[in-house]
């Protein structure tokens, strides 16, 4: 079983669907003890990151999320992913869940020759694959995959990038550390190729 | 590469996508998931849903329909017609819409914009704005309530207040060129495009699939929205994309 964690930030009901559409039995609850139970965690999200943590600790889930990955597998989606690393420079400096080292930072907006780009970094974009062994990227044909952000993971360890975007630069689009994966994109909103991610993960947890 | 995006807008009024008759291969014509389905599998890589009801019915019956068409598809879709207030916003964004577009009410309550994008973020705010060019003035005038309305705004300065109030996209629809089906209007997409920071759809006159080519390149949009010409088969997504592929411009 699949628990998708809630806390309040993330569009849950289109990442449902797509769980369903997969035939993934899945549940949804923002209780640790509830939570515990799954065989493998989802944490979307979407919003800023600072109320995002605000919430994971206020829901004592901060705590949680980072002994359940010791075990058993987590995948973080978009903001969710973020969440994943040391810290954010969105809004002030907040503290993150500290499970993949490196910092969350902005999108520039301006490139290298000193030119302005458009922040967020939206709509389809290919990617590389970096790591293409990892497991969720099995049997997959480097995609397009529907990102929507103005903030990227800054990685500390290279060793945890899996797939990469170019946008004015290189975007980690997908990440891992041991149980912890994130993707940057929306899988549940990236057509065939994101649906053949999740379906890797789904994969990934049973075989845990 | 960042591709350019081709983006459908369905009418939906009281449930039921209106135009669209020529789609005679599906089994209902007027039905949003049915009709979502065919352009997802035709390559679209967003979709516009625009509530045209008249009714408050009609506009319960839109929080339905999108919660039907996210349990569907697999690519993201806007929500726009009629949203008042940040409740209608959280409600939409619930039922599955990935963005939701603000026109009227974003004049009327610039605060709206701030509200849904402190919520949501920015991502899922989309300022749509109905511009009209005005001789005397010599500028492009704002229009709400479905271009019935002039403000006294002009659209490059609302474009750029509604980016500082929190948008994350413009929607813009050339009011001269809607309907015309001579292409989009490309000296003003592309000032809106360069005043601000975010992604600019154009919309409004797409003809042909050289149009969308115009729109990218002279025009400098991000994406393109059409909806007729989809809608009575006149060119396919399918078409204009493998058009564009061949011009070389990055689509997906």
């Amino acid at each position: 079983m699949i628990g998708i964690v809630d806390y309040g930030m993330g569009n849950l009901y289109s990442l449902s669907q797509a769980l369903k559409r997969l035939e993934q039995p899945y549940f949804i609850s923002d209780e640790p003890s509830v939570l515990e139970k799954a065989d493998g965690l989802i944490l979307p999200g979407v919003g800023a990151f600072k109320d995002a943590m605000g919430l994971l600790n206020e829901k004592h889930l901060n705590e949680f999320l980072r002994k359940f990955a010791e075990t058993k597998p987590l995948l973080g989606i978009c903001l969710g992913m973020q969440l994943l690393f040391d810290e954010s420079e969105e809004g002030s400096l907040t503290k993150g869940l500290g499970l993949i080292p490196g910092r969350v930072i902005r999108f520039s907006g301006i490139s290298d020759d000193g030119a302005r780009y458009k922040v967020p970094h939206m709509g389809w974009n290919t990617l590389e694959f970096i790591t293409p062994e990892s497991p969720l990227l099995k049997g997959l044909e480097p995609g397009f995959a529907y990102f929507v952000h103005s903030y990227y993971a800054d990685l500390e360890e290279p060793a945890t990038l899996i797939a990469a975007a170019d946008y004015y630069g290189q975007v980690p689009a997908v990440v891992g550390k041991q149980n912890v994966f994130g993707a940057q994109f929306h899988p549940e909103k990236s057509g065939l190729f994101g649906e053949a991610l999740l379906k890797n993960y789904l994969q990934l947890v049973k075989q845990n | 590469m960042l591709a350019k995006r081709i983006i459908p807008c369905l009418d939906v009024k009281e449930g039921r996508v209106v135009k669209g008759k020529q789609f005679v291969q599906l089994r209902d014509a007027g039905d949003p998931v049915e009709l979502a389905m065919y352009y997802n599998s035709e390559g679209a890589d967003e979709l516009v849903f625009l509530d045209i009801s008249a009714s408050s019915e009609g506009r319960n019956t839109m929080v339905e329909v999108v919660r039907e068409v996210a349990a569907k598809l697999n690519i993201p879709f806007t929500v726009g017609g009629g949203i008042q207030s940040l409740d209608n916003i959280k409600t939409l964004l619930r039922a599955g819409a990935d963005k939701i577009s603000l026109n009227s009410s974003a004049i009327a309550n610039p605060d709206l914009i701030t509200a849904g994008a402190d919520f949501f973020g920015c991502q899922c705010i989309v300022c749509a704005i109905d511009a009209k060019w005005n001789p005397e003035t010599g500028t492009y005038q704002v229009y709400t309530h479905g271009g019935q309305r002039a403000t006294s705004w002009d659209a490059i300065e609302w474009a750029k207040r509604a980016v500082a109030l929190g948008a994350g996209e413009i929607l813009l629809t050339s009011m001269d060129q809607d309907g015309e089906k001579s292409g989009f209007e490309l000296n003003l997409t592309q000032k809106i495009s360069e005043a601000v920071d975010v992604p600019v759809i154009a919309s409004g006159g797409a003809g042909k699939a050289s149009d969308f080519l115009d729109a990218f390149q002279m025009g400098k949009a991000d994406a393109a929205l059409a909806a007729s010409i989809f809608h009575y088969k006149e060119t396919s997504v399918a078409n204009v994309k493998s058009f564009l592929k061949q011009k070389g411009v990055a689509i997906r």
